[in-house]
């Protein structure tokens, strides 16, 4: 076990979590960027998720007159389930005391935390919008959740661990072998990641006030820092996701241990990998148009099926006993 | 010493509820007894059955014992171990949070037309009656025990008679109480006509051969099965759960079907004591079903304590899951990871008690408050009832198996034990394991949407009917219950790693084998298999979401002074230019669950039907909108209207011999006369 009371350690984990923090504006502005680019419009600065930020942490909050505690208290705790869901995560080094504390599936379980509340906060103020959106996100996570989890234990017994930075470290030491298993893992992770982001095909988070979206139906009460705090979850979440793609994939470069070296080619290699899954992102929401909410189920149904068929592929192909 | 300790508080703990049973029975007019007589008593007996619990649970030993009633020949006799001493635990921790929410509770029914003094006398029998059952160490004692049980609650659930409704879902419950009895009644007969003698230490010595093993489980599964709400012989709980006083539905739900775990572990791994690995996927099918079946369910319901009901069928489903893990993998030769698998189990059941004896105080407070069963007419309770409202959220965090709570650990560990299935050598085997978590994790996921629906339909928006708009918070006892139950169920989703160490102990009693591991790394941390594989630590993540709280503190603070200057504004919540928000444009529950509905169809006989009234003038104005829907239980449908509709023509069948004719009668007696003679010769 790795040993959780080294102070040097922790200083790491907080550093880490604290870039993780910062990078996730930039990495929701690169893909807006790029959407731009590929749409033939002329794109914003990279910076202007920041500036967004800054300016709603600025003004003034405007409550509902109805809003109860739950609703003021709601950002902070998506926040913070949020953050400390992204500092489980390994950005650039393994073996941390945080990937101790909790593992893959208490991952899986501080995002549903995030979104329970997420949800509550929807239909705290009683507007129709508020409840169609928690509905919704509901519905979409109920079916989204068993196929990340599924695919999260397809992983697992490949490594046999569900601890990340084993994970991970499995990964590295694997030779390139295509296996099926992991194969339509990652296929289910990445249709969850779209469905759990709200992006396009499943939700379009450009629009507001259409009787379509999901995720920014909930969070239309908002105003000032609160809405900030929504709108910095909902970035870290999407930069979340991003990189345990890339962890549990595509883990080439990540540092094993603390040296100046490892740590840069490290930030080289993720900075590389974000960029082109960013990319990847862009190109999917440009080529395809969002699908019917009465599809959706069906989308998800996919995932949950594809993450299935992983698991069985290697409980009963592969783990050759 | 410490065995003494243990049975002079089991003593004192049923001396008291026997002072309770009495005093109520003197009760008569005198009302108030009720409040200051009985329910202290019952919640002293709680306490004491709690620390005569926690003494053995600590690891001393417990006792044995015979005591000299019954029949002369058959001496009741009681026993005390591990298994036993965690279930009294969780009756006493029942017991006390229920006698602390009486008082409170019972008040609406001071001026009614029911007795008082019923109510406390039922009360304490049904709490004698499942501490006798996991005391119980001899078969014939049980069934006494398991009866006093079933009856006393029959007339809890039926305490408020008037209504016909609550008299047919008393029935229903008894019948199939007693139908389940005669199942566990056979299954121990099994055990007795091959030892020849009735106590437990009897029947662990028997080997069974196989089939007569197998007999004896399948009968004890379905006989346990239908007290604890197993799919499909589950009918009688959302019917009974919603018509008992609510405490009361509290110990029924929290730990009455707990107790029936308890039977079935005892059976199974105790007294059966060999167990196959084909049982457990037995097992595992059945509890798949029934947390799928449950969970969906109760995301249909609209009457809160029904949802709760269904509910507590998918986390029974849950339990069994976690046992059929354990049956399987201790059959198939890996008794450590069989007693991780019992011990997520027994974590679940300890879960469940909490939240769902949380839950259902919550929503007793509600119903005493507002006098509304139907989801429907409720809505803004959490600026009427603060307390509830932050104690109930707690309770549907936990149901949602969300960190940092109990119910979260209890899932977790059922996972972990899921996901060692590779070590299986049959290729079926490794299969079935991870579908179970497949329908493991859906029901999880499925139970968070059914609580923030839950949730956001009774406590947020805005009220939907008056009665509701001026609800009151509930006394102070009911909080305190309450509360009390919330801070467990965050204390057993900190403390997981002493809460494993204390079930092994527990569980190695049952299995011979011990998980050291689990909790080989302090209190901070759990290790089910080994640190590498897996580990959680809940302080931490106490800690990080503290830190998310500390955070609005902090803000909160500094802008103190500028809020001074400044108060936050507040403004109508936008209609869409349509003017005000009326809480009719709220999202209803069913409206919350449509999508689900629309994706699980055929799991539900629905009937919808739609009505329109169009305006004479206009053609398409409609001057009036209705929509109503009912939800059906399909096991009604395919199982139990069959089987009655069986009955019903078989009784006719039979009946054709009562004629009312002397001469048949005497033709009767005459024939069966002759047949006895020419046995006899």
């Amino acid at each position: 076990m790795v040993d959780f009371l080294n102070p040097a350690d922790w200083v790491f984990v907080w550093l880490q979590t604290a870039l993780f923090v910062l990078l996730a504006p930039l990495f929701s502005g690169w893909i807006k960027w790029l959407k731009c680019l590929l749409q033939n419009r002329r794109p914003p600065s990279l910076l202007q998720p920041y500036r967004d930020l800054l300016r709603l942490v600025r003004k003034d909050v405007l409550l509902a007159d109805n809003a109860s505690v739950l609703f003021r208290g709601a950002p902070y705790i998506i926040c913070g389930c949020t953050v400390l869901a992204a500092s489980v995560v390994p950005l650039l080094i393994l073996h941390q005391p945080i990937s101790a504390m909790a593992d893959v599936i208490v991952l899986v379980g501080l995002f549903a935390l995030a979104r329970f509340f997420l949800a509550l906060a929807g239909m705290d103020v009683g507007t129709a919008f508020g409840g169609m959106g928690s509905s919704r996100e509901m519905t979409v996570s109920a079916l989204a959740e068993p196929a990340m989890l599924m695919v999260v234990f397809t992983l697992s017994m490949v490594a046999s661990s569900t601890n990340l930075s084993t994970l991970v470290e499995h990964g590295l030491q694997q030779q390139s072998v295509l296996r099926p298993s992991i194969l339509f893992a990652l296929i289910a992770l990445i249709m969850v990641a779209i469905a759990e982001n709200a992006r396009i095909p499943v939700d379009n988070p450009a629009t507001h006030l259409e009787l379509t979206m999901i995720h920014e139906a909930m969070i239309l009460e908002y105003s000032g820092r609160h809405l900030a705090m929504m709108e910095l979850a909902s970035q870290l979440k999407l930069t979340t996701y991003a990189v345990l793609i890339i962890d549990l994939f595509f883990p080439w470069g990540i540092a094993q241990s603390a040296s100046a070296a490892g740590l840069g080619v490290a930030a080289v290699a993720i900075a590389v990998k974000l960029s082109l899954l960013g990319l990847l992102l862009a190109l999917g929401e440009t080529a395809v148009a969002k699908m019917r909410l009465f599809k959706v189920p069906t989308f998800l149904a996919m995932s949950f099926a594809l993450a299935m068929i992983g698991m069985l592929s290697f409980v009963i192909l592969e783990s050759s006993k | 010493m410490s065995e003494f300790s243990s049975t002079l508080l089991t003593a004192v703990s049923f001396g008291l509820l026997f002072a309770a049973a009495l005093a109520s029975m003197l009760v008569g007019r005198r009302r108030l007894w009720i409040t200051w007589l009985v329910f202290p008593l019952m919640g002293f007996a709680g306490l004491a059955a709690l620390l005569a619990a926690g003494v053995v649970l600590l690891g001393n030993p417990g006792f044995n014992g015979t005591l000299p009633l019954g029949l002369p020949w058959l001496p009741w006799h009681l026993r005390m171990d591990g298994l036993s001493a965690f279930f009294l635990a969780l009756i006493g921790i029942g017991t006390i949070t229920s006698s602390l929410f009486g008082p409170g509770y019972v008040r609406e029914y001071l001026r009614g037309p029911y007795p008082l003094g019923l109510l406390g006398l039922m009360t304490s029998l049904f709490i004698i009656g499942m501490q006798l059952v996991v005391l119980a160490d001899d078969a014939f004692f049980f069934m006494i025990a398991w009866e006093l049980m079933s009856v006393s609650s029959y007339f809890l659930v039926a305490y408020q008679h008037h209504q016909p409704a609550n008299r047919r879902a008393a029935f229903l419950y008894l019948l199939m109480a007693q139908i389940g009895a005669v199942l566990i009644l056979l299954s121990f007969g099994i055990f007795a006509s091959f030892g020849g003698a009735f106590t437990f230490d009897a029947f662990r010595a028997i080997q069974l051969a196989p089939i007569w093993a197998s007999v004896a489980f399948g009968l004890g599964l379905l006989g346990f099965g239908m007290k604890a709400g197993m799919f499909p012989v589950h009918a009688w709980l959302p019917e009974a759960h919603p018509v008992a006083p609510s405490h009361i539905s509290a110990l029924m739900s929290g730990v009455m079907l707990k107790v029936a775990i308890y039977g079935f572990v005892r059976l199974t791994f105790d007294l059966i004591g060999t167990l196959y690995w084909s049982w457990g996927v037995v097992l595992l099918i059945v509890g798949s079903v029934t947390a799928l079946f449950g969970v969906l369910y109760a995301l249909m319901q609209n009457d809160v304590k029904r949802l709760l009901a269904y509910s507590s069928v998918e986390n029974i489903g849950i339990i069994f899951i976690g046992l059929g893990l354990a049956v399987l993998f201790i059959g198939a030769g890996y008794p450590k990871l069989g007693s991780l698998g019992l011990i997520a189990a027994l974590y679940h059941a300890l879960s469940h008690a909490l939240f769902k004896s949380l839950l259902f105080l919550g929503a007793g407070t509600i119903l005493q408050q507002t006098h509304e069963h139907d989801m429907g007419k409720m809505g803004g309770l959490i600026r009427r009832m603060p307390w509830t409202a932050l104690f109930f959220l707690i309770g549907c965090i936990s149901i949602s198996a969300l960190p940092p709570f109990t119910g979260f650990v209890s899932e977790w560990l059922t996972f972990q034990t899921a996901l060692q299935a590779t070590i299986l050598e049959s290729g079926v085997l490794r299969a079935v394991v991870p579908i179970t978590a497949a329908m493991l994790a859906l029901t999880g996921a499925l139970a968070a949407t059914c609580f923030v629906k839950l949730y956001g339909i009774v406590f947020l928006g805005q009220p939907r009917s008056r009665r509701v708009k001026h609800a009151r918070e509930g006394t102070s006892g009911m909080l305190w219950a309450q509360g009390l139950l919330a801070g467990l169920c965050l204390l057993f989703g900190i403390l997981g790693a002493p809460t494993v160490a204390i079930l092994s102990r527990v569980v190695a009693g049952l299995t011979g084998s011990h998980v050291t591991s689990a909790t080989a790394h302090g209190w901070l941390w759990l290790t089910p298999v080994a640190p590498e594989v897996a580990s959680y630590s809940g302080p931490m993540v106490l800690f990080g979401v503290t830190l998310a709280l500390l955070a609005w503190g902090a803000v909160y603070l500094l802008l103190c002074k500028h809020r001074r200057l400044k108060p936050i504004q507040r403004g109508p919540a936008w209609g869409c230019g349509f003017g005000r928000l009326t809480p009719n444009m709220q999202y209803t529950g069913t409206a919350f669950v449509m999508p689900i509905q629309q994706i699980f169809r055929p799991v539900w006989r629905v009937q919808e039907e739609q009505q329109r009234e169009l305006s004479t003038e206009l053609r398409s104005h409609p001057t009036q909108l209705g929509y109503q829907l009912q939800i059906e239980d399909i096991t009604w449908r395919w199982l139990y209207q069959p089987v009655m509709k069986l009955i019903q023509a078989s009784a006719r069948k039979v009946g054709l011999l009562q004629t009312g004719n002397l001469r048949h009668y005497l033709t009767y007696s005459f024939v069966t006369l002759v047949v006895l003679l020419w046995l006899i010769s």
